[in-house]
């Protein structure tokens, strides 16, 4: 038995459990960045006003989340808001909420930068062709800003999907967690297990990031 | 046929503080063509883009058959259409192809429907030397391709009046040809044109007209002949001389 580490993954539902797992860190993810994409848009075009006090706010929002470890956000939210204000906020909303916060912070900066590596002159080009302001965003800003963004976008959500392995922190089994508790539980059993759930664990992550990023990769090819 | 189409008057612009334009005045005739000449720095640009509302002005007026130009007025999109406008760097859209940069506003602004405005700018790019690059992207084709796809854009539009603005200053030199001859062959169609360029050459062969300004001025205004061979300012004289000393220079190396 000890020398075929590799079947403790189908040794009762393990795999199963991982995937389970998995599935809690996808639901997080997704969650945040489907939160964060609409927000962070509205972000960004914020921080394009030109008015002075609208960029100071904007500045400190985004400085303050990029500045903050989001493991150090996780526990304010969690622990503090809880301690602070007597918010009963379960663990998984939390984590919702903390990287929707961040996430928003991040795709604002995005947009704001994709705004604003439009030229001038391709306003201008519109302009002389007649468009009006609401044909010039339509037809010639938005789905340059579009093009600009999706592969930008998409490797946020990557690098959310990653970073949620930090909510085992404030007590969500996801991904890691499972397989810690595995790994835990057949420690006699299974030596080299630590070995074989982090090998698969590694294999998760990747087959879930990868495909994404390609994608994004292959949208940045199709557009520039 | 002595009609004016285009009258400016007494135009004042400024970017700040700084004065750029300063009472300048100007009349152009339909099917006229105009050349632009002065010091680098001297507002040519601004003029053009004063002419056509890119920029805010701080007196006087413009009028493009009989209606005014003005940034801020409701149907400035409408006397866009009828002003054409070139630009000198590259500026077509680089997320469409070459026949969508020049049927997205005939189709979308002037409404008119997809095919025939299709079969027109392919004619158009036929014109022009650039058949098969309809489904090109901008960054396909050479600049002065480019220059060249842009001037059909703004074509399309049937436009009154073209402005170019050194269309052909970022280009390198084999390609200038391409585009000038194009320039030409509109100027002889009887397009109205303003035409700012350092293509003497050009200037000289195309201009029914040339204007030397400076100080925010026009302080030369004659025809091609007399401007080049006779300028009567000191100013204009100084002007083209900086292109004779640059030609010698290049004999002499
Ligand atoms: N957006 C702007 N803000 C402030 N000043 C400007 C702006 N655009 C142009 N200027 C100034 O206005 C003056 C005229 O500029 P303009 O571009 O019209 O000159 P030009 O005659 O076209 O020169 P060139 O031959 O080099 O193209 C210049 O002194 C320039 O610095
Ligand atoms: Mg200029």
């Amino acid at each position: 038995m000890q020398d075929l580490g590799i079947s403790i993954l189908f040794r009762g539902s393990n795999f199963v459990r991982l995937l389970g797992g998995l599935w809690v860190t996808i639901r997080i993810s997704l969650l945040a960045a489907g939160l964060s994409v609409p927000l962070g848009i509205l972000f960004g075009l914020f921080l394009n006003i030109r008015n002075p006090a609208a960029k100071v706010i904007g500045r400190i929002y985004l400085d303050f989340i990029r500045i903050m470890p989001q493991l150090v956000l996780l526990f304010i939210v969690f622990f503090g808001a809880t301690r602070a204000f007597g918010w009963n906020l379960s663990n998984e909303f939390s984590a919702v909420l903390v990287f929707t916060l961040w996430g928003t912070a991040e795709m604002g900066d995005l947009v704001r930068g994709a705004l604003i590596s439009i030229p001038k002159h391709q306003y201008e080009s519109a302009q002389a062709l007649g468009l009006d302001t609401l044909q010039t965003y339509r037809y010639i800003i938005i789905p340059q800003t579009l093009r600009r963004l999706i592969p930008l976008t998409i490797n946020l959500v990557t690098r959310m999907i990653k970073t949620t392995s930090l909510v085992v922190l404030i007590g969500i089994v996801e991904m890691m967690k499972v397989g810690q508790q595995i790994i835990d539980a057949n420690r006699f059993e299974y030596p080299t297990a630590a070995l074989w759930i982090y090998g698969v664990i590694f294999l998760l992550y990747f087959f879930t990031c990868w495909p994404i990023s390609r994608f994004a990769k292959w949208l940045e090819r199709k557009w520039n | 046929m002595e009609q004016t189409i285009l009258e400016i008057r007494d135009l004042v612009k400024k970017y700040e503080d700084e004065t750029i334009l300063n009472g300048l005045n100007l009349q152009i005739r339909r099917g006229e063509v105009v050349v632009v000449l002065g010091p680098s720095g001297c507002g040519k640009s601004t003029l053009l883009r004063c002419m056509n509302a890119l920029e805010s002005i701080q007196g006087g007026q413009i009028s493009l058959e009989g209606e005014t130009v003005e940034k801020s007025s409701k149907n400035i999109t409408m006397i866009r259409q009828k002003i054409g406008m070139v630009f000198q760097s590259y500026e077509l859209f680089p997320h469409k192809t070459i026949l969508e940069n020049i049927t997205l506003a005939p189709v979308h602004v002037q409404k008119r429907s997809l095919s025939d405005v299709e079969e027109e700018a392919l004619a158009l790019l036929k014109r022009v030397g650039l058949s098969g690059k309809e489904n090109a992207y901008p960054r396909q084709l050479s600049g002065g391709q480019k220059q060249r796809a842009a001037i059909v854009r703004a074509l399309c539009m049937h436009p009154e009046i073209m402005l170019f603005d050194e269309v052909t200053a970022a280009l390198d030199p084999e390609m200038v040809r391409e585009v000038l001859d194009v320039i030409l062959e509109l100027a002889n169609e009887g397009m109205t044109m303003v035409i700012v360029t350092h293509e003497m050459q050009f200037a000289r062969a195309v201009a029914d007209r040339v204007l030397f300004i400076e100080g925010g001025q026009i302080v030369e205004e004659s025809d091609p002949e007399s401007f080049f061979t006779n300028p009567s300012t000191q100013r204009a004289k100084a002007f083209l001389q900086t292109f004779e000393f640059h030609k010698e220079q290049k004999k002499d190396s």
